[in-house]
């Protein structure tokens, strides 16, 4: 078996599998939002982003190959990743204390886990109304991240095409299949895939929120013996 | 459905007696065959018609070609000249290139502003006009210039503004205008193997087919040629690759979206020898195996498309086109054209074909490149309508006749697009190897301080680099080659073309995405004062990171001007570091006036004044 | 930072609900150690009304109005250094939910349709500070020096930056410490 070289230990992989699909075979991980094991790769968060020779490459969509030297878990790296973190943070609006999905997003687990302190840029404070036209869904684009999962679990899973992206640039913004641009106004239902993947909490399912108490949410830290 | 027959879309519409949405809808679907790949241009011909993508075009444009509405809207929001709102009868975007601004291009749009009692960027009250801003137009060479309604017009001054304002508010149909407005030179100073040998139709193809497709590539091997969009890819080899490369179609691509601001001599090449574009679209097809070929050509020069499409028409009739070309049974070949719709990315060639693919212009994740799987996932090449031409003239002359001119590693010559500060600002074509100072002497720039080349993402020279070359060896470009002059503020080129990245940023990583506005409102935040040290600390970390961390070329060369302005300029800066302390991107004291309003107060708590 | 000489401190709350200042007292009986070290300035704390020159500033709450401003440039002006103490401080917090709506509306909502207040009046007394059209993080007007995340932060995240600080040490927060909510 081929294997290439990951922050200097020796990583196995078979041909196809990506950088990040062999490190997370071989019981690594590298930081990452946009990437889920179920769906093809997108590469458009660049928080997995590692460094090879002299460039960083996403690690979620390049090919492993034999004999390459991967660097992640630098503190050079994990700074800009903490950049693109803090990029994601100011561009949408992430008031976690009201979010129903604190201590169990993926944006703020990997804010903890790179230690991000503060945003750092000033925030766009962007202008978008809460859905709450579903009968089970809350869609909250404020929290929107634009990391496709929902885009992609929708179409290639469930076969609807409830979400998709418009817009270009800054503007780009996720959008649902209804002519009123309301999701209750789709066919999105609970047993979609596409309700099962957002890593932020922009695709809420109602009256659920809050149940887990702080202590015991998955990204919560485990408890400290005093 | 709902159909909508003969509904209103738009007060002026209105006046005239149109089909409606539907209809209109289902005319030109049936034209492109219902197929979704189409759906660029057809949501083109379908706003020409309408004015604007309205919901109702929307849902008929879902079923008629059985995609979900979200595919349709996706699509049609990413296309700057797309609008899901409507913009008016006419819609008016004034050029936002730098030399536009030289030329006075702000003052103009104040001045159509006010003519016409309208505010930037929105719809007049009457529904009629709206006046925007939009990318470089390609005709900087005889700017300020704008668009109506995709249409181009040129040497806009005061008067030829005053005039249009008046056609406008009475509603005179633009195909009703003076031509004179649309005229748009060549303006062709330097001539060379390009543009001074007219060369036969068919010629090239007929010394081809003596030779044979290995042959072909022989010369081309023996020519050394380089692609011209700028990367200076090596053109055997991906024409040798695409060849190789199994697929049950193979594909020729013909990349005249020319959006790097500056640059217009694709415009200029297919204007004045279309033949020579076309008949290297067709040795590549011959070479690769293709049937079909595409020339993308960017939204600004749609005026070009009758034109062209008449040079098409005449080389089928020539039998350089169509089945059986020149005769040999199986060389079967074709061109139509794709227009892109305002948005820059789509020059960057994985992203123009996910956009002939009827999609968003979002580059590809590489490998696969599109040699192996392009369009269609096919094996398909990307080529430069320069690139095209060149290898028109090495079938004809062979490759050492073309490897002799230029230098070792840029083999023959190199199309400028001269503007700014010059005095003959146009086409000049060059050897390669020319040097920075000959091109400036030739177009008369007297007292140039800085000259940039290859567009924003591109080099910004300044004076005391004047004697170096355009070669792939030295300064590579794609073409565009802005001269400033001595009295500019490079930090006013720079902040231009960070608002150029910000707004053609595709948006699909976040460092691009992000990373593009904040070094955009950084740039804004010293012009208006509010820069600090701290300021300039941050400039320089997003330029590293967008660097660093973007997905294409467009992220990666966002940061060059500032870069570049910085290491040649650095003064322009300095001059905008005002404060020692950091000083925050907006006016504290204005940011009171909604409350101040409210209040009616006007005592001093009711403002904040500089920090002490 | 000279080991004998107490380090001076001043805390304030701006557009914050001193929740964060609440959980600054959960230091319990640390407080007992930190007195030893330190000296306190303007606080709520010590009920001092002016900051005078100080080593480190701590300052809970984002920016809703002119009067926040000015209590921030003075800290800043006075302290070497300006610690945002959590999450309004951080990124406006709760107060700034109100950023995606036009002040003028927030005002009339308040005091002109909904019934009760002010008899229908916004208030215009030259005493009250003006609100600001946005509410804005620390970072936004002045450079900040160091945050401690949280709503409210621990009262051990807190605690692990004082007396970092004191000791004259980079602070680092364990990953444990760290939480935005």
């Amino acid at each position: 078996m081929s294997s290439f070289k990951f922050d200097g230990r020796e990583i196995p992989f078979v041909d196809g599998q990506t950088i990040l699909q062999a490190v997370q075979a071989a019981g690594q991980d590298i930081p990452h939002l946009c990437y889920h094991p179920e769906f093809k790769p997108h590469g458009s968060c660049k928080l997995c982003s590692v460094r090879i020779g002299e460039r960083m490459i996403a690690s979620c969509t390049t090919p492993a190959a034999a004999g390459m030297n991967v660097e992640s878990d630098t503190p050079d790296i994990n700074d800009q990743r903490r950049t693109l973190l803090q990029m994601l943070f100011v561009e949408g609006n992430h008031f976690c204390p009201s979010c129903e999905k604190s201590g169990a997003c993926r944006l703020q687990a990997s804010a903890y886990e790179l230690q991000m302190m503060s945003p750092h840029y000033d925030h766009f404070f962007p202008d978008r109304p809460v859905d709450a036209s579903h009968e089970d869904f809350l869609l909250d684009t404020n929290r929107c991240i634009l990391c496709s999962l929902c885009v992609r679990a929708s179409r290639d899973v469930d076969g609807k095409n409830v979400f998709a992206f418009s817009g270009r640039g800054i503007h780009t913004h996720l959008i649902v299949n209804a002519r009123s641009g309301r999701l209750g106004d789709t066919d999105f239902a609970a047993a979609d895939k596409a309700a099962q993947v957002c890593p932020v909490g922009c695709i809420l399912r109602k009256r659920v929120g809050f149940a887990v108490p702080i202590g015991q949410r998955p990204f919560d830290p485990p408890p400290q013996g005093e | 459905m709902a159909d909508n027959e003969g509904k209103s879309m738009n007060p002026v519409t209105a006046c005239v007696a149109v089909p409606g949405v539907g209809a209109v809808v289902r005319e030109v679907v049936a034209r492109h065959g219902g197929d979704a790949h189409e759906l660029v241009q057809i949501l083109r011909e379908v706003q020409d018609r309408c004015d604007w993508i309205s919901p109702e075009a929307i849902d008929c444009l879902a079923a008629e070609l059985r995609v979900p509405r979200t595919k349709i809207e996706a699509v049609a929001g990413f296309y700057s000249f797309f609008y899901l709102v409507p913009r008016g009868a006419y819609r008016v975007l004034f050029s936002d290139n730098i030399t536009d601004r030289l030329a006075g291009s702000a003052g103009l749009k104040s001045r159509m502003c006010r003519n016409l009692w309208v505010e930037p960027g929105k719809v007049s009250e009457d529904g009629v006009v709206s006046v925007d801003l939009t990318s470089c137009t390609g005709m900087c060479d005889q700017g300020p210039a704008m668009l109506v309604n995709n249409r181009a017009i040129t040497r806009l001054d005061d008067a030829r503004v005053d005039a249009i304002c008046d056609l406008i508010r009475n509603r005179v149909p633009l195909d009703d205008w003076p031509a004179e407005y649309f005229r748009v030179e060549n303006n062709i100073c330097r001539a060379d193997m390009l543009l001074g040998a007219p060369v036969p139709s068919g010629s090239a193809i007929k010394a081809m087919e003596t030779r044979g497709a290995p042959g072909l590539l022989e010369e081309l091997r023996a020519s050394n040629l380089r692609g011209r969009g700028g990367a200076g890819f090596d053109v055997v080899t991906k024409w040798s690759l695409c060849r190789a490369a199994p697929g049950a179609e193979h594909y020729v691509v013909c990349n005249a979206d020319e959006g790097e601001p500056g640059t217009f001599k694709d415009r200029v090449l297919l204007t004045a020898c279309p033949d020579l574009v076309f008949e290297g679209m067709t040795l590549c097809a011959r070479a690769i195996g293709a049937r079909r070929g595409f020339v993308y050509l960017r939204g600004e020069y749609c005026y070009l498309l009758d034109y062209l499409e008449g040079v098409l028409a005449r080389r089928r009739a020539q039998g350089l086109l169509g089945k059986s070309i020149l005769g040999v049974a199986g060389f079967d070949f074709d061109i139509v054209f794709h227009l892109g719709a305002g948005a820059y990315v789509c020059g960057e060639e994985s992203a123009q074909i996910e956009s002939l693919e009827g999609k968003r212009g979002t580059p590809r994740n590489r490998p696969p490149f599109p040699v192996t799987s392009g369009y269609l996932d096919q094996p398909t090449v990307v080529n430069n309508v320069e690139t095209f031409a060149a290898a028109t003239l090495i079938a004809l002359n062979g490759g050492a006749w073309f490897a002799a001119v230029g230098t070792p590693q840029s083999t023959g010559t190199k199309l400028l697009s001269v503007s700014g500060d010059c005095e003959r600002p146009g086409i000049y074509e060059y050897p390669f190897g020319v040097s920075v100072a000959q091109v400036l002497a030739d177009c008369g720039a007297g007292d140039a301080q800085a000259a940039q080349v290859g567009g924003p993402s591109g080099t910004c020279i300044d004076a005391s680099e004047f004697g170096r070359r355009i070669a792939f060896e030295d300064i590579p470009t794609a073409g565009a080659f802005m001269v400033f002059g001595a009295q500019r503020d490079m930090f006013d080129v720079a902040r231009n073309f960070t608002r150029f990245f910000a707004h053609e940023s595709c948006g699909f990583c976040t460092p691009c995405r992000v990373g593009t506005s904040l070094l955009n409102d950084l740039m804004d935040k010293l012009a208006r004062g509010h820069g600090s040290p701290y300021d300039f600390a941050e400039i320089e970390k997003l330029n590293l990171r967008l660097r660093a961390l973007s997905h294409c070329g467009l992220g990666h060369s966002a940061c060059n001007p500032v870069l570049e302005t910085i290491a040649k300029f650095r003064s322009t800066y300095e001059r905008r570091l005002v404060h020692t302390q950091y000083v925050p991107a907006f006016d504290l004291d204005r940011a009171l006036a909604a409350a101040r309003q409210m209040t009616g107060r006007e005592d001093a708590g009711a403002h904040i004044g500089e920090a002490t | 930072m000279d080991a004998k000489a107490k380090v001076r401190i001043a805390t304030t709350s701006l557009a914050g609900c001193f929740g964060c200042h609440m959980s600054f007292l959960d230091i319990d009986e640390r407080l007992f150690d930190l007195v030893r070290l330190v000296d306190f300035d303007r606080s709520p704390l010590t009920d001092i009304k002016t900051v005078g020159d100080c080593d480190v500033g701590l300052i809970e709450g984002g920016l809703c109005n002119a009067e926040n401003v000015h209590v921030l440039r003075e800290f800043r002006a006075h302290c070497r250094i300006l610690v945002a103490l959590g999450a309004c401080a951080i990124n406006g917090g709760l107060p700034a939910q109100r950023n995606h709506l036009p002040l003028a509306g927030v005002l009339q909502e308040v005091y002109q349709t909904s019934p009760g207040m002010a008899g229908g009046m916004i208030p215009n007394d030259p005493e009250l500070p003006l609100p600001l059209d946005k509410v804005h993080p620390l970072h936004e007007v002045v450079h900040v020096d160091y945050f401690i995340p949280g709503c409210p932060p621990s009262a051990d995240a807190i605690w692990q930056v004082l007396t970092d600080l004191i000791a004259g040490r980079e602070p680092v927060l364990a990953q444990r410490l760290i939480h935005f909510d």
